[in-house]
This record gives C-alpha cells, structure tokens and sequence, in this order.
C-alpha cells in the first residue's frame, strides 16, 4: 500500500468530514423510526405470511397498531401487550384478527409494559439468534467447502422466474462466478410491502421474497459443495421495505446485499430521511449477519460524468463507509463500489480509471471494494465493447480489486446470452491468468500523472466534503450534488411512514442491535483487499 | 468495382455498383462472419449441426473456425462463409432524413421567444414499473447527453422531470396542472412488451382527456415517447407524435419540440 503515497493528514481530514456530515443524519435515525423498521422488528420475531391478496400479515399488524395508536412508541408494546391481554396462539393468528378490525391495542403501562417488553425481547432473542445460526453455518461452509480467492468474479441472473434463476445462477457458478446476484424486478423497490412465497413472474428480474431467497441459497449450497468453493448470493436491500429485506436476507443466509446510503433518494425518489432511518437498521442487521454489503457508487458515474464527478464517488464512499461503521459494519463488510465508466475516446482515459481504481483502493484498504464495469459507453460493436471489458478487468486486477463485476460485450443491446457470458469470462479469466500478481509490479511513478489525478480527485473531495459539512448533508442532497439529481429532504415516496420516536420507545430487536457487539462469537475474517491468487 | 469518394467522404451515387454482395477482402467474394451457439455437446457431430445450419442459412461453402463447449449442454461456435445472395441496391431508396433541421441552442429560445412568446413546457415521466430514469434524464436534465446540454438547460423550456415509476393518471393530472406543450415518456424496460403496452395506455389516456383537440400543441399535448426498443412499432400504432430511439440527443428532441409545435418558425440556417 501508499503508491501513491498519499498525504495522511488530508486522508484524515476526509474522513472527519465524512463523519461530521453524517452525523446530524445519524441523530436523526436515532431518534426515529419507520413502518418497515417496525414490521421488519415482527419478522423477526417470527411473523410472516400473507393474506389472500398477498398483503403480508406484518403490514396489518403495522397499520392497525398505528391506525389506533400511532407508532412512536413502536409496535412491540401494543401487540406484545395484545398477545399477552387476549390470548392469541401467535402473532400471525393475532395479525389475523387485527386484519378483521378485530383487536383493540393500547399503550400498556407499569406492570403490563414491563411484561409486554420482555415478551417482545424475547421473541426478539429467538429472531437474532436466528440470524446467529445462518452466519455461522457460513463460517462453516466456507471452512468446509472452501473460500474462493479474490477478486470474486460477480455475475447477474435475472429472469423473473426463480425456478428459470436457480439452473442460470448455478450454471454461472459452474462457468466461474464466485458471487451470483439475482437482480430485482424492477418495480420492487418502490413497493411498501414484501412479496410472499416463491414468484415467478417479474419485469427485469425477480422479486425479492424470503422464500426464493431460500430456494437460491438451497440450490447454491448444492453447488458449492460440488464445485468445492463457496459460492456467494447477493441480493438489494434498497427501496421503501430495505429493513425487511435485510432481515429475511439475515435469516436465508444471503451473503452480499445491495445496501447504498444515497441510492434509494436519488435513483428511485425515496424520501431521504426514511432512506437514512431505514438504511441504519439494515446495516445493523448487516453487521449481525455477517453480510456484506455493496453500495452503489457506480450509478452516480452513469448520470454524471465520471471524470468530473470522481470526487462525489469518493465522497460517497467515505459517507457509506461513515454511516457503515456507525452501524456496526466491519471494514471487512464494506463493499464499497466504483465503476470503469470514463468516455473512452478521451485521451489517458485508461490512466484516469487507474488513477480512481487505486486511490478507491489505497482510501480503504480492508474494504472489499466491488468494481463496476463500462456500461455508459458500451456501443453496438461488441468488439470494441469486448477489449473495453478487457481494460476494466486490467485495471482492476492491476490495482487490487475485490469483487469484480464482469462485463459483457453486449451490455445496452440485450440481457447477458450465454455465450456473452461464457466470452466475457473468458476475457476475465485471460486478463487475471496473464497478470498474476502485476498489482505488485504497478507503482505509479512519483509526481506522474497517475499520481497527480488521485491527489486532484482527494483534494475535490475534502472540499465539497467542507461545503456538505456547511450546507449538511440533506441539503447537498437537496441540491443534486450526487448524480446531478435534486431530491429535497420532504419529497420523494415513503415520507409518511417516517414516525419521531417518543421517550419510552420500545424496539427489542433494535436494542439487542444497539447495544451488542455484532460480531461478538464470530471468528476473524480474513483481510479483505489483496489479490490473493 | 472500386468505390472512388468524393472530397466530402460520401461515395457518388454513378460510382455505387447496382448489384453488391457483402464484402471480405476482395469484390464479390460475399464472405460473412457469424457467431451462435447449439445447445448440444460439442463434438464432431455438433460441428456438423453448426455447419448444417450456416448452409441452410445460404453459406456455402462455410467453414466453423471457432467451437467451444460452454458446459455439458452447449457449444459456441464461430462460422465464416460465402453467401450465395445477391442485393439489388439500386433498388433500395434512400430513406428519409430527419424531417426537421437540428438548431442551435441559441435559435431554439429565440424560436420560442418569438412564436410563442412565453416558456414551452415539457413534463417527463418513466411511467409503469419502469424505474430507469437514464434515458429521460439524458434528454431532460441539465447535464444532457453525448456533450449537449438537456432541455432544463434552456431558459425559454420550463422542465419538468416527474422521476420514476409514474403512473399515467399521475402524468395526465401534472400535464394538465402545468399546461404541457410536450409530454415526454421514457421507457426502458421491454420485458413482456411493458414498453409497448404502457405507452399506448398513457397516449389513449392523453386522446380520451382532451377529446376536442386538433392535434398536437392544438388542445393536446405533443406526446413523445423514448426507448431503445421502440424500432418494431410506429407512432400510429402507439398513438403518439414522435418515437426517438437509442442515441437520441437533447438538441434533436429540443429542434423537434420547435418544429412540431412552432410549425410558423422558419429555420435560419441548417446543421
């Protein structure tokens, strides 16, 4: 590390600025919650299902708590006071009766709060230590089966029928990928409810449910063990129900998720602050689960410019890393992403991608960074799309990615044939065969250019850094300093499940996140960031 | 024949041979190149399959240069040869350019100014699930496109950009609460042909809302919708003004907006 040689103190000053801009953010997730961090708390406690019209059975318990009691003091002590009071089976037989209009809720108090919290802490034990078993069967499956050597070669399915992913996402395995990720149907994220059960319908891929997580990891498990290397599954957590779906992710194993601070507000109009109240819970439960997450720099780099946004990258990654941390994320959990995305006809474009590519990698070194390839400036001709491919998988090989996303030659023409996948991980696997440990070999000469542009790019990045610490965060937001997209703090979808939590606000699932050490009882992992081959 | 071109790089048209095959490295020799692949092992036998399909398609002779299994199931292959068509050239007419001339930023406004003496409003919206906001932000946003500047960039275009995953009552109500001159929709996702039957559901909304309008910018609203896919349909079947497809820039749809709704302007010069 330090080929860049990069000047601590400003490394430093960034990251106090990151942490100084997030944290009025972080007060505010604080002392806030949310409809889907309260329905993501009953999951977890072990309430699933859905009625007729698939309307999940935690979204009734939610609205009718809320309906008749509001939300600031959370679900917890209503239902679990109800649960006590009229003597339901369980929460699904009580959620049941909530759906008819069936059940009155109160705010216990005295004797009747103190019991109804510790039933609820209890449920909540069961769904925590739940989340404890899945991330040390990994730690046993990958001792067993065997941990892949980085970068993990990541690719996509995304059929929308689970039942068409689970043969595509094992055939990758079998090709090479190392991680599978099963893209979402496209209108998940703007969803205010779980889908149930397994789906096999969706528009540009597959929803996101429990049970098809299960499925996928199930048929991954099979494969792992036949190919002898643990073969990792992403999925999002992103969109108005991100805290459930971290959950379920939690409870089925999932390795990697989606999980950006920003992307939700600028790509898909989330409001910001249910975003960020949202976002910490997750990351929370991230932390617990031993999930990786990978956030979504990239995405800037295709609305803006990747050369004069280079720094919002870099900033965002810091505030990712910021809010990440704050959350309970190890470094080894930080999957912070970036993207091979400047107009190749520019001269020294591929000098500028090595320069980002290394100062990403040298700004956070345990982190397993996720490097995204070109998609802006892939054309029809799928032959010069191919050797733009193969430069990305270069670069990153030459300055040490972790997770690299593999490129096909047809991106922007049509969703990935087999063939394209089969070509494209060839070219990934040429490059990596070719270069070996070249990443040693590359040192950027002292004061040259490639040197110059990362310090450029730290130095943009301290000052807008500076000017978000002065506006704070949400207004920078506000002002579309991020993927050149305005979204002010009151705007976007989902504000209205946004509630300010009262003094005497019970969360049992959120206090076991708050106050434990995530990663207690959990073995080391491995340092992330060097290419080990 | 040798084509010989002119100083401005377009062949002439007495040069361009009437009958022409395609191209390898010398006249006439008709070579192609093509790449698929069979879901059967590879092998001798899949080799022959892949050679059976080439001269079913009119290679002959045809050669399989490249065969790679992909897998138990699958073979890629790779297959160069000579077609035995012929295509009548002179026989193809030219087809139409753009019907509008491509403007400078600067006579866009000073259209606008002048025919309409107020800001022409543009509302944009992805509508259905589709939450790509890519190809709408391209043509709306400041930032704009392959180097032009999107349409918020102009003073005289009041924007507004609705985001994603809009519905059609939701455009419809902003359309009318703005008094759009131009409604643009993105649309993104083709999967199941949502592209196709979600913009023929916002323009049949659009017709039946202003039941007593003329045409476009006359009682109704220029509908315009934008994809990458949009190439199999024609306006007349979607029900809209104008398809742009993939590669669209800002300045065209900006020069378009000008040509369709200030029919009275007269272009000052042509680019």
């Amino acid at each position: 590390m330090g080929k860049l040689n990069l000047d601590p103190q400003v490394v430093a000053k960034a990251r106090r600025l990151a942490e100084r801009a997030a944290e009025p953010v972080i007060e505010m997730a604080r002392t806030h919650t949310t409809v889907s961090v309260e329905r993501a708390q009953l999951r977890l406690a072990g309430l699933s299902g859905a009625d007729a019209d698939g309307r999940p059975w935690v979204n009734h318990l939610v609205d009718a708590v809320r309906d008749q009691v509001g939300l600031e003091h959370g679900v917890a002590l209503p239902v679990w006071d109800a649960l006590r009071r009229e003597s339901y089976a369980d929460l699904s037989a009580l959620a049941q009766a909530a759906a008819l209009g069936a059940v009155t809720f109160r705010l216990p108090s005295g004797d009747d709060a103190a019991a109804a919290t510790a039933h609820a802490r209890a449920a909540a034990r069961e769904g925590i230590t739940r989340i404890d078993r899945r991330r040390a069967e990994r730690d046993q499956l990958l001792t067993e089966v065997g941990d892949p050597p980085k970068p993990w070669v990541y690719l996509i399915v995304a059929t929308g029928d689970i039942y068409e992913d689970i043969p595509q996402a094992q055939a990758a395995a079998r090709e090479g990928a190392d991680v599978v990720a099963v893209i979402r149907s496209t209108g998940q994220s703007l969803l205010d409810f779980v889908p149930e059960g397994a789906t096999r319908e969706g528009y540009a891929g597959t929803y996101a449910t429990q049970e098809n997580f299960r499925l996928m990891r199930a048929a991954l498990d099979d494969v792992s063990k036949e190919l002898g290397r643990y073969v990792r599954l992403t999925n999002y957590a992103s969109g108005l129900c991100m805290p459930e779906i971290a959950t379920l992710a939690g409870l089925e194993r999932l390795d990697m998720m989606l999980n950006d601070c920003m992307y939700g507000i600028i790509f898909r109009d989330i409001n910001p602050r249910r975003t960020f109240i949202d976002q910490r819970f997750s990351r929370q439960v991230h932390a617990r689960a031993g999930i990786v997450i990978n956030t979504g720099e990239d995405n800037y780099l295709t609305t803006a410019d990747a050369v004069d946004a280079a720094h919002t990258v870099v900033v965002s990654q810091l505030l990712n890393e910021r809010f990440g941390r704050e959350a309970g994320l190890a470094d080894s959990q930080l999957g912070l992403g970036h993207a091979f995305e400047i107009n190749p006809a520019l001269p020294d474009s591929f000098r500028l991608e090595l320069a980002h590519a290394q100062l990403v990698r040298e700004l956070f070194p345990d982190a397993p960074l996720k490097y995204m390839p070109p998609t802006k400036h892939m054309t029809g001709n799928v032959f010069a799309g191919y050797l733009l491919d193969a430069f990305f998988n270069l670069a990153g090989v030459m300055t040490g990615q972790s997770i690299i996303l593999i490129g096909m030659m047809t991106e922007g023409i049509h969703t990935p044939w087999l063939s394209d996948r089969d070509l494209a991980l060839e070219n990934v696997r040429y490059v990596r065969d070719a270069c070996g440990a070249l990443a040693e070999d590359f040192v950027p000469r002292p004061d040259g250019f490639v040197v110059q542009r990362a310090e450029q790019v730290l130095s943009e990045s301290v000052d807008l850094l500076e000017r978000i610490c002065d506006d704070t965060l949400l207004q920078a937001i506000a002002d579309g300093t991020f993927g050149v997209t305005r979204r002010p703090a009151d705007g976007g979808k989902g504000l209205d499940g946004v509630v300010e939590r009262a003094d005497g606000y019970v969360g049992p699932a959120l206090d076991i996140l708050e106050t434990e050490d995530p990663h207690a009882g959990h073995r080391p992992q491995t340092p992330a960031g060097s290419v080990q081959r | 024949m040798i084509q010989r071109e002119t100083t401005t790089g377009v062949p002439e048209a007495t040069d361009l041979p009437s009958i022409i095959r395609p191209y390898g490295d010398t006249t006439g020799d008709a070579m192609v190149q093509l790449s698929f692949t069979l879901p059967v092992p590879a092998g001798k036998r899949a080799e022959l399959a892949a050679l059976g399909l080439a001269r079913q398609m009119g290679l002959d002779p045809a050669s399989v240069v490249h065969a790679k299994a992909m897998g138990p199931h699958f073979t890629f292959f790779i297959v160069y040869g000579k077609v035995n068509h012929l295509i009548d050239y002179a026989g193809i007419e030219v087809p139409e350019g753009r019907e509008y001339p491509l403007l400078p930023a600067k006579e866009i406004e000073l259209a606008i100014r002048t025919v309409l003496n107020r800001r022409l409003v543009v509302v944009g919206a992805c509508i259905g699930t589709d939450a790509h906001t890519v190809g709408i932000d391209a043509i709306l946003n400041v930032k704009g496109f392959a180097g032009e500047k999107g349409l918020e960039y102009h003073r005289e275009i009041q924007v507004v950009n609705m985001g994603a995953q809009v519905t059609v009552e939701e455009l419809l109500e902003r359309a009318k609460a703005e008094n759009a001159d131009a409604v643009l929709v993105s649309q993104v996702v083709t999967q199941k042909n949502a592209h196709i039957h979600n913009t023929k559901q916002m323009a049949a909304a659009f017709h039946a809302a202003y039941p007593t309008a003329v045409g476009p910018g006359m009682g109704r609203p220029l509908l315009i919708a934008g994809g990458p896919r949009f190439d199999t349909v024609t306006e007349t079947e979607l029900g809209v003004d104008r398809i742009f497809g993939k590669g669209t820039t800002p300045g065209e749809v900006a020069s378009y907006l000008v040509h369709a709704l200030l029919p009275s302007w007269t272009p000052q010069e042509e680019s």
